[in-house]
């Protein structure tokens, strides 16, 4: 049979390129990240000194400015893509109206990120610009607080339709044996559903929070390009994502370039951690409801 | 089976578009760098298009990355506003990096308070600014500088390069030499550590953003602020005189002695009339064309481009508010792009 | 039991406060829809399809180069993502419990986790490095390491889905092996395929961070994938940065070419999924 030989083999090939683009990606970022790290030891990711005229580079500045775009943005979506999520697992399943609620979530993952990028600058920057005057901040408009608010509506659908998922898998007869007794559908959302699909939200978070610490062009645009700790929430920053996007192309010296890429390897293990944590969590979790 | 087809469809364009290129004369050229001159080049190279039939595609990703995509060989030329140190010369020992200066700019001090007046400042004033020291606009320093302005009591807000950027350079450059203050802290560079402020990526960046935040101030190359309806102001240089930016201010600043590589630094001038913050902006490229698998045709079109700049292309300067280069340096410009070789034989005779 | 009239009460305000959320969670994507077609639309006209972009100050042009980049920089990372994608997904779906699917399957998620930036970041090191110059395959390689990891994905979903009698037949009528995958169960699975690679050519179209050390832009119109090319993405993200406003007129013009697009591959693939299903 050298036909189904020749088949699989051209299966098994097909695997291995994947696994080897996988593989050298890894390694060329280990040997780009070398140099840099090798010049800065674990100091690198501890120092808050960016400075390319001395060519000394520490990338705290940048992990700061990640962190709290990310978090922030997740504090702030948690309740809209839960709302979501509950509108369409619970309150309607079916209909028209759910699959076109269903179809716009989908529609706000599509939308490329540059183009959020855009508006964002043309008219959430000046929105938010105008309430710092309000407020007697500085109005630079731009900042952590703007690319939070961004990043906060793109993160929305990869927590809303993995929740919606699983409280969707939630079992029948768990929820009527709750009816029975008598609770309120706010009471059984509470006390049944939302216990069980636990898992499966914190999977829905894990993923969004790997798409936010990566997000890279909305980000770039309206986070403000400052390389300090930023002092406030309003303050410009920069995210070890955008660092990358505005310094790659122009760094002349080995070690700056080199820098960049570090940064960019950790990102890499970074997402890479939360991606399989994620994974690991749905994969628990349906095994689980499944049985 | 699909996938072959596919896989052979690939390849087969793959090997098309090779012939395609050993057979077909050069048509394009690649070059990418400063944004300081991009408006310039823009026009330049549209009209060279026209001419010649010749695209060159010129991508303003900040002087730094110019450097860095030629020491890479990923472009045919660079573009930078801050000529190469000799540490950076030195990353290139077998095949000689040649610099020369295609035109005139000024770094303007450009700024958004109401009513946009034009203002006085000294280097103090500015590096005090930049420095973070004065924060706001009714500081008694500008005040005394700019008694028939009526200054509003609003919070300096600085805005500065995000990408390493030439601009930054000639800037830092300039207050470096008047200000030890400042050569201290920051020092002079294409990236800097900023003491304040926030960024903006290119020349059209940080013009967008001052534009859009009231009580802005940083520093743009003079074409861009023209273009923006943006304000500048007048600086006191050496001589003492407060001087507005002004194509005549600008090539009166270069009425210098221009070293026979064209590596010179005219900020600070010593001309009377001549205003602070000017440079040249310069192109830089191989003196080997040979390098890279690179074909004759293509050295040559490259060296006819070089030329063209100098010459033709320098009647169009003015007209977008770059300076013209004085004759003298067209005459070195012209001796370094000649002694430009392919094989180690001159290109052009 | 608590008074039945709070229980209530609390049942009808928790029902109010997720709807009223929903609504907020969805609004932002109505106000952007809404800017970006109103801006855009008014640029949108024959000689903005078909023109170049001008230099600054000169009125008009448009972006047919980014366009044709667009196109140009999809086409070579389908070219290389579906073969290997689909043959990936095959071997998954075939061989469910081996160790080596079991791997494969974490490679690809991580894959599909990696930011589009380090994207960019690999292809410039592998591509634009050694072969010393920006392409129009540079971008297209970097685009196809995105898309890989959603093409082997779905197609393993989908195979997945068709019942194992099916194969079962054909193997029970004497149909090798080879020829039963390729004659009877991509077939069957080719809706969700296709559907799932349109997907992944939506999603590469609107990506910018991957092409800016890559693609790299061209203002002229390019059609050899070994030269630097536009794409509409990054024409959108260079030209929003500008101060002029001509350049943003282009810029708003482009999204919402940009936005079509990804629409339409979208809607596309959703019919597909619909029309061809296979019933079982």
């Amino acid at each position: 049979m050298k036909g189904k030989r020749a088949f699989k083999l051209s299966l098994i090939i097909a695997v291995l390129i994947v696994a080897i683009i996988f593989f050298a990606a890894a390694i060329s970022l280990t040997l780009g990240s070398l140099p840099a790290l090798k010049e800065f030891g674990w100091k690198f990711f501890f120092s808050k000194e960016w400075d390319p005229v001395s060519d000394r580079f520490g990338a705290l500045p940048f992990l700061v400015g990640t962190l709290l775009t990310s978090f922030l943005a997740l504090i702030i979506s948690l309740p809209l893509s839960l709302s979501i999520s509950i509108l369409l697992g619970e309150y309607m399943k079916n209909g028209r109206f759910s699959s076109t609620v269903k179809s716009l979530v989908d529609l706000i993952a599509a939308v490329p990120s540059v183009i959020y990028g855009f508006w964002g600058l043309e008219v959430l920057v000046p929105f938010v610009r105008n309430l710092e005057i309000k407020f007697g901040i500085v109005p630079y408009g731009v900042g952590i607080f703007t690319a939070s608010l961004i990043l906060s509506f793109m993160i929305i659908p990869n927590t809303a339709s993995l929740a919606r998922e699983v409280i969707e898998l939630v079992p029948g007869d768990l929820k009527e044996a709750a009816y029975s007794l008598g609770a309120t559908r706010y009471e059984v959302i509470k006390k049944v559903t939302l216990p069980y699909a636990r898992s499966g939200i914190l999977a829905g978070i894990l993923l969004s929070l790997g798409r936010a610490l990566g997000e890279t062009m909305a980000v770039t645009m309206v986070i403000g390009n400052n390389n300090n700790i930023p002092k406030n929430l309003f303050y410009p920053a920069n995210t070890m994502a955008s660092v990358i996007a505005n310094e790659f192309t122009e760094a002349t010296g080995d070690i700056y370039y080199s820098s960049l890429i570090a940064i960019g390897f950790a990102l890499f293990l970074v997402t890479a951690l939360f991606g399989i944590l994620g994974r690991y969590i749905i994969n628990k979790t349906t095994i689980k409801i499944a049985k | 089976m699909s996938k072959k087809f596919i896989v052979n469809l690939m390849l087969g364009a793959l090997m098309l578009t090779g012939l395609l290129q050993a057979t077909g004369g050069v048509k394009d050229l690649t070059g990418a760098g400063a944004t300081f001159p991009y408006p310039l080049y823009a026009r330049w190279f549209d009209i060279y298009h026209n001419e010649t039939g010749i695209q060159v595609n010129y991508q303003a990703i900040g002087s730094g990355g110019g450097i860095r995509q030629l020491l890479n060989k990923t472009v045919d030329f660079g573009g930078t506003d801050a000529f190469m140190n000799d540490r950076e010369l030195a990353k290139s020992p077998e095949n000689p990096i040649l610099h020369f200066p295609t035109c005139l700019g000024a770094v303007v001090i450009t700024y958004n308070i109401p009513g946009n007046p034009e203002l006085k400042l000294t280097p103090k004033v500015i590096s005090g600014i930049f420095l973070g020291k004065i924060t706001r606009w009714n500081d008694p320093k500008l005040v005394q500088l700019n008694p028939e302005v009526k200054l509003p009591s609003q919070k300096i807000v600085v805005v500065h390069r995000s990408d390493g950027s030439g601009t930054t350079f000639v800037f830092s450059d300039y207050l470096s030499k008047v200000s030890k203050e400042w050569a201290r802290r920051v020092g002079k560079g294409k990236s800097l550590r900023w003491p304040v402020g926030l960024g903006g990526k290119g020349n059209p960046g940080v013009a967008g953003l001052i534009k859009q935040i009231s009580g802005s101030i940083g520093y743009v190359e003079l074409a861009f602020a023209e273009k923006n309806n943006l304000p500048y102001a007048s600086i006191k240089n050496k001589h003492g005189k407060f001087i507005k930016p002004t194509l005549k201010s600008i090539s009166l600043a270069a009425k210098v002695n221009i070293p026979p590589d064209t590596r010179v630094s005219i900020t600070d001038t010593e001309a009377p009339e001549g205003y602070p913050i000017a440079s040249f902006t310069w192109i830089i490229f191989y003196r080997e064309q040979n390098y890279g698998k690179r074909s004759y045709e293509r050295a040559k079109e490259l060296i006819n481009l070089f030329w063209w700049m100098i010459h033709q292309g320098q009647q169009y300067n003015e007209d977008l508010l770059y300076g013209k280069l004085p004759a003298p340096v067209i005459k070195t410009a012209e001796k370094i792009i000649k002694s430009a070789t392919y094989n180690g034989k001159p290109i052009l005779r | 039991m608590k008074g039945i009239r709070l229980r209530i009460l609390k049942d009808r305000a928790f029902k109010f406060a997720i709807y009223l959320l929903s609504l907020l969670s969805l609004t932002p994507l109505f106000l952007i829809m809404f800017y970006t077609f109103r801006k855009g639309l008014k640029a949108i006209n024959l000689q903005f399809l078909t023109h170049l972009p001008k230099p600054v100050g000169v009125e008009g042009g448009g972006i047919s180069n980014a366009i044709v980049g667009t196109f140009l920089l999809v086409t070579i990372a389908s070219a290389i993502s579906i073969p290997i994608g689909v043959w990936a997904g095959i071997y998954l779906s075939e061989n469910k419990r081996s160790w080596i699917s079991e791997f494969l399957r974490i490679t690809v998620d991580i894959l599909q986790a990696i930011p589009s930036i380090v994207i960019g970041i690999i292809a410039y090191l592998w591509v634009v490095k050694p072969m010393g110059r920006f392409s129009a395959l540079s971008g297209g390689i970097a685009l196809a390491i995105m898309m890989l990891p959603i093409v082997v994905r779905n197609t393993e979903e989908v195979l997945r889905l068709i019942p194992p009698y099916l194969k079962e037949a054909s193997l029970a009528l004497g149909v090798p092996y080879h020829r039963t995958i390729i004659k009877v169960i991509i077939p069957a699975g080719i809706p969700g395929i296709v559907s799932g690679i349109l997907l992944g050519i939506s999603r590469i179209a609107g990506e910018t961070a991957p092409l800016l050390f890559t693609a790299f832009g061209n203002q002229f119109m390019n059609w050899n994938i070994m030269k630097p090319v536009n794409a509409l993405p990054l024409l959108i993200f260079n030209y929003a940065m500008s101060p002029y406003d001509e350049w943003k007129r282009l810029a708003w013009g482009a999204s919402v070419v940009l936005i079509l697009l990804v629409l339409a591959g979208n809607i596309i693939s959703r019919m597909v999924a619909k029309k061809w299903k296979v019933q079982f």
